[in-house]
């Protein structure tokens, strides 16, 4: 508006009701063009929660702890994930059904969307924000897509399910093959991806994260009794065995859901990893790699989430035990926290900086929001079969 | 299996000594079962299992993979949580694509 007035002053009395008048006209169009601007809304504390039967995306406001709207139509979501912009306005959505959805928070629909592939499994964003990387079952590969327009930049097939895509620093993606073993980093920061192979990870890696300074990059194994972590700093990262023989000379108890390494938790200098086939986590010094305790859980860990200030681990577990939620406390390695949330816990999110946390209770139908200090609920959220929650600070982290 | 476990087990299927229920299974199949094969089950880490996919299996030989698994794959053995005659009706379910 600065323009209008500097015009008003600058007129002559004469000329000043039809300066006026043409100021108001300059208003109204202002008005008109740029609502953006007269009707600004942040977006630092909103969210997404994947619905995921009605292949819909609940947007929410952390702070108010409500539903602020719905976006409908992007397929099948379950098992879906999504990242965001680097202004935290935009989401791409990675559907089960190889659906990839760019969705405006703000105006809370659709922008684009594209099947880029059969079946899916995640994807990441690029550093600079100008790539979005899907992993695919089908056909097994990673697809990497202009974030502006979602047209295909770089096709790397890999001719076998593709699982644990992270995004890491100097605008490259991280990922491996499940039925070869094999980690590949892709270089886009080029013209054409660079793609450098690592075999001998182990057998079946089933997922991966990667640590938010992007240099310790683990892959879980289905087929191995332990985990293989990369040194990303390294010229040329070499598999390094991790947690050997954990469940050595235990009996494999049976795994009804797949564990999570997404939402990697490093609570002070430890990771904390779900064992696989084992009712326990793991812990594990960043630096050294070296096992330092176990807790035993409830049942079979799906996620093991660090609070963001790394005092408290949350943990849910898969069928039949997926209604109970436990917490540990990190210095003393000791379950402090034992509820039953609801049928179907899915998955949660801590508030940025970890005052509260949301869970998705998909068989009550609803988001439940906590204290993470006194565990009391704060409040429910009604949804249709919810799932992943994100929050728009995921934005600024590293292989998240 | 302790106590909690078979005490949610009835919860989620109350039809274990008797009929079968078919929505408690048919939920089942759709979430848990999807958690691998997906919720349409065309698949994920886990293969399709969709009825043509399926076809050479005998609906016995089905119930078997479901009850005891199958060794050195992730697909676990279901016997702690189903009963025989619910694996049964799985897999009638699967091989038809629709409730027995």
């Amino acid at each position: 508006m600065k323009p209008v007035l500097r015009f008003i002053k600058n007129s002559a009395p004469t000329e000043g009701i039809r300066c006026q008048i043409l100021a108001m006209a300059i208003a109204v169009l202002a008005t008109c063009s740029t609502p953006q601007a007269l009707r600004a809304q942040a977006t630092g504390d909103l969210g997404l929660v994947v619905e995921r039967a009605s292949g819909s995306l609940l947007v929410v406001d952390q702070s108010d702890r409500a539903s602020i709207g719905r976006i409908t139509g992007l397929g099948d979501l379950s098992h879906a994930s999504l990242v965001y912009s680097p202004d935290e306005r935009f989401a791409y959505v990675f559907g089960r059904d190889g659906g990839l959805t760019k969705v405006d928070i703000l105006a809370q629909k659709i922008v684009r969307r594209v099947m880029q592939a059969g079946n899916s499994i995640g994807g990441a964003i690029s550093d600079d924000g100008r790539l979005v990387a899907v992993s695919n079952y089908e056909p097994g590969g990673v697809r990497v897509f202009d974030t502006d327009t979602l047209e295909m930049v770089a096709d790397i097939p890999t001719g076998c399910k593709t699982i644990g895509l992270v995004d890491v620093p100097g605008t490259k993606f991280v990922f491996s093959l499940w039925d070869t073993g094999e980690t590949w980093i892709a270089d886009l920061s080029g013209d054409a991806p660079q793609i450098t192979k690592i075999p001998g990870m182990g057998a079946n890696p089933y997922d991966a994260l990667v640590t938010g300074d992007g240099r310790t990059y683990i892959a879980g194994l289905f087929g191995e009794d332990h985990l293989t972590a990369l040194d990303l700093w390294q010229e040329h990262p070499k598999p390094q065995t991790i947690l050997p023989g954990y469940a050595k000379g235990r009996e494999g108890l049976p795994v009804y859901k797949m564990p999570h390494l997404e939402g990697w938790a490093l609570a002070g200098h430890d990771f904390v990893l779900p064992a696989m086939g084992q009712h326990e986590v793991l812990w594990v010094d960043a630096r050294t790699l070296k096992e330092t305790g176990r807790t035993a859980t409830h049942g079979q860990p799906v996620f093991a989430m660090a609070r963001p200030d790394g005092r408290q681990v949350w943990v849910n577990f898969a069928h039949p035990l997926n209604d109970t939620i436990q917490v540990i406390d990190t210095v003393t390695k000791k379950i402090i926290h034992h509820f039953e949330p609801g049928p179907g816990v899915l998955h949660m999110e801590f508030t940025p900086r970890g005052h509260e946390v949301w869970l998705s209770v998909r068989d009550a139908g609803k988001i439940m929001v906590y204290d993470t200090g006194t565990f009391e609920k704060l409040r429910e959220i009604e949804a249709e079969s919810p799932s992943g929650i994100f929050f728009t600070a995921r934005a600024h982290k590293t292989g998240l | 299996m302790n106590r909690v476990t078979l005490i949610l087990a009835f919860t989620a299927l109350p039809a274990v000594a008797g009929e079968p229920d078919a929505l408690a299974l048919e939920r089942l199949v759709r979430q848990d079962c999807g958690s691998c094969h997906g919720l349409t089950l065309k698949g994920g880490l886990g293969p399709d299992i969709r009825p043509a996919a399926l076809s050479h299996y005998k609906t016995d030989t089905l119930k078997a993979v479901i009850l005891d698994g199958i060794p050195g794959t992730p697909m676990p053995p279901w016997r702690p949580l189903l009963s025989d005659s619910e694996a049964g009706w799985i897999a009638e379910y699967l091989l038809t694509g629709e409730s027995p």
